[in-house]
């Protein structure tokens, strides 16, 4: 269904298919294997990366694979000027699959366009991040055992958050998902991105939530310091907000969070940031099985 | 109404209907600029639906349905005339194509197209009004935006 595809926008999936990622990442998840044995897995990250870089090097290695790339595009060739273009035909040439996150919005589109072998995007700009948006999925699944007919609150940066964008796309695949958002008037979702409840305070979202996925205010994708001073620290979940929350409402973050989740909302039950994390391993596995067809 | 002052062809392209001011890029969009053919441009005729209209005769040069439907972009409502020997022999509306490729630069700052040779290419996701949403960066915007290579 998958194999050889590439993973650019959460829009090239249609629900099924998340599904089949997300059951597949259910069955890989204590897993460890050779089925990526004498293969290799291309990460090329022209931005820093923590969560993702790592989570897919320790899925490529828990499938038996080897890695090559970089972690920044100082050191390599794309620092002597080498282009996009001929940077990935020269990885496709290695390599069995390139991950690859880049700076500019549709560099994974047009990776995907000009590579021989399956692009998986791990951030293009502020345009997607699909890898991430599975692992949301996959946590929101694993802690209200369905994604549809959920009321879910998605806080902080939702004009320039690639994870927000790509979260959006995928919920609108599933039906009766209410969407709150909850941000400064200057970081409000695209109107582009669909029907959605509009809110600025966050106490006002919390008890109506099954879901509320809180975002770091994006110092870097900012215009300029001075609308960063504006809005930062505008959001800070604290545990005392949570008196009222559903029971079963878990808090995600894709991380790294800054102040807008106080330390002490991680010892509630309320918590899943870490645990969400966790799980990148497993949807990332379950991603290069899929498209490079191992068995 | 007075008359229009601009005289009639005998053979050619009567492009009417275009949007008041966006006939000079009209004359950009098909290249006329640059070209030999013999121009008329009408700027500010009256118009009943329009108010104001503009005007383009291409004397001996008949428009291929690609170039008509790259009209679209800055003047959606055009329509276009085939003269023959100073008879109108077919009329046609421009039609938005689904596909636009290379004729329009991404207002996204950040597009990769903006940064790396590559060829622009759009998807049109709405036509009344105009809007696009380019192929690379999802980016949408609205014909306002839109800026010609």
């Amino acid at each position: 269904m998958l194999k050889n595809r590439s993973l650019v926008s959460i829009r090239d999936l249609s629900r099924a298919e998340i599904e089949l990622v997300l059951d597949t990442a259910h069955k890989l998840e204590n897993h460890r294997g050779r089925h990526l044995e004498h293969r290799q897995v291309a990460l090329l990250f022209y931005e820093a990366s923590t969560r993702t870089r790592n989570s897919f090097l320790t899925a490529v290695h828990q499938l038996g694979g080897s890695e090559a790339g970089f972690s920044s595009g100082e050191g390599s060739s794309v620092a002597k000027g080498e282009s996009l273009h001929d940077t990935i035909k020269m990885f496709s040439a290695y390599c069995d699959a390139i991950v690859l996150r880049h700076p500019r919005d549709g560099a994974a589109r047009w990776a995907a366009d000009v590579s021989d072998v399956p692009i998986i995007n791990a951030g293009d700009g502020k345009n997607q991040h699909p890898t991430q948006t599975l692992l949301d999925l996959y946590a929101i699944r694993a802690t209200q055992g369905r994604i549809e007919n959920l009321s879910i609150g998605i806080m902080g940066d939702l004009k320039y958050g690639r994870t927000v964008h790509s979260l959006v796309d995928a919920l609108s695949l599933y039906p009766g998902v209410q969407l709150h958002c909850i941000s400064p008037e200057s970081l409000a979702l695209p109107k582009s991105y669909g029907p959605h409840q509009v809110h600025q305070r966050l106490e006002d979202v919390i008890p109506q939530v099954d879901i509320l996925y809180c975002t770091r205010i994006q110092r870097e994708r900012l215009p300029d310091e001075a609308e960063y001073e504006k809005v930062k620290g505008i959001y800070r979940l604290n545990a005392a907000h949570l008196h009222n929350a559903r029971p079963h409402m878990r808090v995600l973050h894709p991380l790294p969070r800054v102040d807008e989740i106080h330390p002490d909302v991680d010892v509630t039950n309320h918590a899943y940031y870490f645990q969400q994390a966790a799980g990148g391993v497993a949807v990332r596995k379950a991603l290069l099985y899929l498209l490079l067809g191992l068995s | 109404m007075r008359e229009y002052k601009v005289y009639r062809i005998e053979h050619g392209t009567v492009i009417d209907h275009i949007p008041h001011w966006n006939s000079l890029k009209v004359l950009d969009l098909l290249g006329l600029r640059q070209g030999s053919d013999l121009v008329t441009v009408g700027i500010g005729l009256d118009s009943k639906n329009m108010g104001r209209k503009d005007l383009v005769k291409v004397e001996n040069r008949e428009l291929s349905q690609e170039e008509m439907n790259k009209l679209a972009l800055v003047a959606p409502q055009a329509t276009i005339n085939l003269i023959r020997n100073s008879e109108r022999t077919h009329k046609h509306k421009v039609e938005v194509p689904d596909h636009i490729v290379g004729l329009v630069r991404c207002p996204n700052v950040g597009c990769i197209t903006r940064h790396e040779h590559v060829p622009t290419r759009f998807d049109a996701i709405s036509r009344t009004p105009l809007e696009l949403r380019c192929y690379y960066c999802n980016y949408p915007f609205r014909s306002e935006e839109l800026e010609l290579l």
